[in-house]
Order: structure tokens, then sequence, then C-alpha cells
């Protein structure tokens, strides 16, 4: 059910974030969202690719050290509370969430995505879809 | 079964081996006496004469030899015998000042170069081996020193020299190499070049390494081991003494037969000179017993090892040198505390990271700064910033209990450390002092 999300690693000084968009422009991965992490000295990228698959292999030929990680795509109604009914859930079920980031969703204009990084996926995964909050999988967003 | 390629005199009797270096030790100091006007002086200066040095236990009368005598008696002023009977020179990379130039003739060619074969034979090598030689030719000794000793052992040799490193491999694998001799860290190199080709240890056909001229980790042994299912074999030597083969390792790894029908071995305290007993550490000094152009008499190494003659499971009988811990001009002091770079070297390798890293040293407001650059690995790396940097912690807290001082530890992109088909460069000190 969970999405692939692809972290990088980069380090911080100009200019290594642009090498490496150079390479997936070069090689038409479309980016849906981004979020970066960062210490003094390095930072992560965490992203959600059209093909993942693709966007591994061209970050691993260009030198990168990336991993792929298991995410959660949660579709959140874009008016006020949307966020804050999902927290609500994930914390009724004991799920610790290590980080999150949103997107707007492609032509959709009601609803926005956020991309939850849990301890507990599935009991995630449950608790959501009892409140009938939808979780996307990977090809909805690589059809977006 | 152990095989020694000159069993007579690689396993002979410690008293064999006294009789040897005391008649050789008169002989050569008489021979730089008569024939060298700079140690004649040096001698002088100490009131030490030829008729005082009796056996070797009359050689801490003589005076130290140090680089800087080298450098001032550039470039023949030590040599010993006319030019006319010296047919090479080969010369040290000159990493620490003015290069050394040290002059051979073709005993002292030959005599190297059976301190190389018997390296390689140690090594399990024989004439049906193949041996790729990766090490510089030409000034450096490293190349010329073990081609000579392969030859002598009847291996087929390939002497591809240092650099082209896809090449190299072509070579490993075309011609089923099954010696290959290098820098540890050209080695690490090949090693993790040929894993990102894909192939496996059963694939590569070495068997055996030879590598040396640098100091490398136990731990970095074990890395090049497991990356190309060999033995990694030791070899130490200097371009002032002959080049690699003053001493090598033997099966049992456990430290490095030095050549004592030709050297001398003593540990010393670097600081006031004195001769230390046996299991002491200290400064390794080396007086060259055969050599006919360029003898060195207590040439002072500036190695920290230790020395001993407890029995070989191989059968040599030859003293032991441990892998020095690093060479006194390689030794850094950070805050008054003396660093190696091979300390480091072992705390990252024990954390799972590879031996690619530099140390970059600085002065801030007076005070010394230390900052390891390590790759960052597939391996090492996860989506989780919190456990890259708990990682991170580890290191610096591994540095702190090995090196007792504070380190930062900075995570790089991998291949952004330049790689070393020679020595490797591990240290940039900014310091202005």
């Amino acid at each position: 059910m969970s999405l692939k999300q692809i972290s990088v690693f980069l380090e911080n000084k100009p200019g290594t974030l642009l090498t490496m968009t150079g390479v997936l422009a070069q090689n038409h991965i479309d980016m849906r969202a981004l979020s970066i992490a960062e210490t003094k000295d390095f930072g992560i990228v965490r992203m959600i690719v059209d093909d993942v698959y693709a966007t591994a292999t061209v970050l691993k030929d260009a030198g990168f050290i990336h991993s792929l990680t298991p995410v959660l795509g949660v579709v959140i109604p874009d008016e006020p509370g949307g966020l804050d009914q999902v927290l609500r859930v994930l914390a009724g079920a004991q799920v610790n969430v290590e980080y999150m980031y949103a997107f707007l969703g492609g032509k959709n204009v009601d609803h926005a995505y956020m991309i939850f990084r849990v301890q507990n996926e599935a009991a995630a995964v449950a608790a959501l879809a009892a409140k009938g909050i939808r979780v996307v999988d990977q090809d909805e967003i690589s059809q977006l | 079964m152990e095989r020694y390629y000159q069993p007579e005199i690689e396993t002979a009797s410690r008293e064999q081996i006294k009789a040897w270096q005391d008649e050789r030790l008169v002989k050569q100091v008489r021979h730089v006496w008569d024939n060298v006007p700079y140690y004649r002086r040096k001698m002088e200066a100490k009131g030490v004469a030829p008729e005082d040095i009796k056996s070797t236990e009359d050689l801490h009368k003589l005076p130290f030899v140090t680089k800087a005598d080298l450098r001032e008696a550039y470039p023949y002023g030590l040599l010993a015998k006319p030019l006319k009977d010296c047919v090479r020179i080969q010369s040290t990379s000159g990493t620490t000042g003015k290069r050394v130039v040290a002059f051979y003739t073709q005993h002292d060619i030959d005599l190297w170069e059976d301190c190389c074969a018997r390296a390689i034979v140690a090594a399990g090598g024989t004439n049906e081996d193949v041996c790729q030689v990766s090490y510089g030719y030409g000034l450096f000794t490293g190349g010329p020193g073990l081609n000579g000793g392969s030859h002598k052992v009847g291996c087929l040799t390939i002497p591809t020299s240092s650099g082209n490193t896809e090449r190299q491999i072509m070579f490993i694998m075309d011609l089923s190499a099954t010696i290959l001799c290098c820098t540890p860290s050209y080695a690490a190199y090949i090693g993790e070049t040929m894993r990102e080709m894909g192939l496996t240890p059963d694939q590569i056909p070495l068997k055996a390494g030879i590598f040396g001229a640098e100091a490398w980790s136990e731990e970095m042994r074990q890395d090049i081991q497991r990356t190309l299912g060999i033995k990694a074999y030791d070899i130490y030597g200097l371009t002032e003494l002959s080049g690699p083969g003053v001493s090598f390792e033997c099966s049992a790894q456990t430290g490095m037969h030095i050549n004592e029908d030709h050297f001398i071995a003593e540990i010393i305290d670097p600081d006031t000179g004195e001769v230390l007993p046996e299991g002491s550490e200290g400064e390794l000094v080396f007086t060259s017993i055969t050599k006919e152009a360029f003898p060195l008499l207590r040439y002072r190494t500036r190695d920290i090892c230790v020395l001993s003659h407890a029995p070989c499971p191989c059968g040599r009988t030859h003293v032991k040198m441990s892998k020095p811990r690093g060479r006194t001009d390689d030794m850094l002091i950070i805050r008054g505390v003396n660093v190696f770079p091979s300390q480091i070297e072992t705390v990252l390798l024990n954390h799972g990271y590879p031996a690619n890293y530099q140390i970059i040293v600085d002065r801030v407001k007076s005070t010394d700064t230390l900052d390891v650059q390590v790759e960052m690995t597939p391996e090492m790396f996860t989506d989780n910033l919190g456990e890259v940097e708990r990682r991170q912690q580890e290191l610096v807290d591994g540095l702190r209990s090995m090196l007792g001082l504070a380190a930062k530890v900075t995570l790089v992109a991998p291949k952004s450390i330049v790689r070393s088909e020679g020595k490797a460069v591990r240290v940039i000190d900014r310091r202005k002092i």
C-alpha cells in the first residue's frame, strides 16, 4: 500500500542539489514532491517521483548514494482541519510520525497529499482505513 | 608446507646469523671508512675508529645517519664505490622534502631482488604464478624491486606499473594473474572497482597480494582480503636501504621477517638515541652490511615498531618487526597529542566505513582542529537524519577513545576523495606553523 520515497545523500555545499536535479531533468524524471532535511555538513533529499525504478537507476549511475524508503501517501481534504484529522487518527493508533511533507494533487484542486514516514505502517494504514481516509498507491502517484 | 626462496639463509640458526652479521659489519665499517670521507668525519667526531667495531655488540658505538645527512651529502657524498661500478640509481618520492638518491652496483641489485624473491615465495609464489606488478616503475623502488624478485622466482611477470585501473583489471582477468603487488591503497581501489564491475572474489583469479610502501591497518588488510578473495602480505623497505624487501611477511601474518643477512636492526629511543631492549616500542634503525655502493650505518628510519625473536611457525629464524605504527614523519601532533593516520583508519574500518578518507588538520584561533572526511556508503545511508547523525556520532566517539582527543567527522559524497594509484594522500595539514 505504501509509496516508495527516494532518499538521496548530498553534501551541504553550493551546487550539489543542482547536480542532482540536473541528472533528473536530463532523464525526464517528474518529481511529485520533495523535501530536504539538512545538517551543517550534509542533507537528505526525500522525494516522490513518477518513475521510481528509472530514478534509482540514473542516480546510481551518476554516483549518488540513495535508498528507497516506504512512506504513506495520504489524501487530505484541502480545507481547515484536514491535517489535524489525520494526525488525530494516527495519534489514536499510537503511531509515531518520523517526518512528513505535503504537496498539492495535480489537477485535483479539492485535496492535497501528505507524505508520512511512520514507525508502524500497518497500524497506520488500518487506522486510516477505519476512518475512511484514503491512502494512495504508486500507480496513482505516477499518473498524477 | 612452507617454502623458502633461500632456505639455508632464511632458516639459518641464530648463531649462524650472528656470525654473518659480525663478519659483514666489520667489513662494512672498514669499507665506508676507506671510501666515504663523510662517514669518516662523522666517526672521527664521535671518536670511533674501524678497529673499535669487532662485532654487532659494538654497533652502538657508531654514529647515526639520518635523512638530513642524506640530503646534505646529496648526490655523491655517501657513495662508497666509483661511479663506473654503479649501474642504477633509485630515488625516494620526496614526500617529506628533497629527494634522496641511492646508488646500486649489480651486486646490490642482485641482493635486493633476492630479498623481493623471498617475499614472493613467502606469499606462496612459484614459477607457476602470474605476478602483476602494479607498483610504479621508474625512480620509485616498488616496481623495479618486485619486478626483479618476480623474475628470480620465475613467475610470469606483468609489468603494468601503477595507474589505468581498467587495464589493470583487464590483465588480472585475461591473464589470470595470481599475485598482485602494489600499495595497499591502490589494492583497495582495484578491489572497489572490481566489485563495482560485479566481480565476486571467487571470479577473481588472484590468490595473494604483496602490499607495502605505506602504512596500513590490520582492518584494511581484512577488507582487501575479503574484496579480492586473497591473502594479503605486508612488505617493508626504504629506498635508502635498497627498496621493498628489507622485511616481508610470511604465512603467519604476524610481523615481517627482516632479512638479517643483509640488514642489522636496532630499536632506539627516538628522543635519547639509546638502544632499547627487545620487545620495546621505539624507532627502527638499520645497518646495511652487504651493500657496496650506498651502505648506510645505523640509519634512522623514523618508523616506530617492535622487534620480536619469538619462534615463527613458518620456520624462518630471522627477527620479525611489527607493522610500523607509522613513520614519525606521518605522525601528527594535534593539540599536543600524537596521532597516526593508521589509528584513524582502524576506527573507520571498525565502524564499517571503507578506507577512503582524508584527514584535514588546521589551526583556528590558535587551536588545532582535526577533521576526518569519510565517504558515505550505500550501507551506511538511511533516510533518517537522526540515524545518520547517530552513526556519525559513533565515529566521533570511536575516534575520541582511540586518539584521546575530539575530532570532527564530515560525511562526504562517494568518490569525492581522490583515489591513489601509488601512495595515498591521507593528510592535509593546513596549519601555518
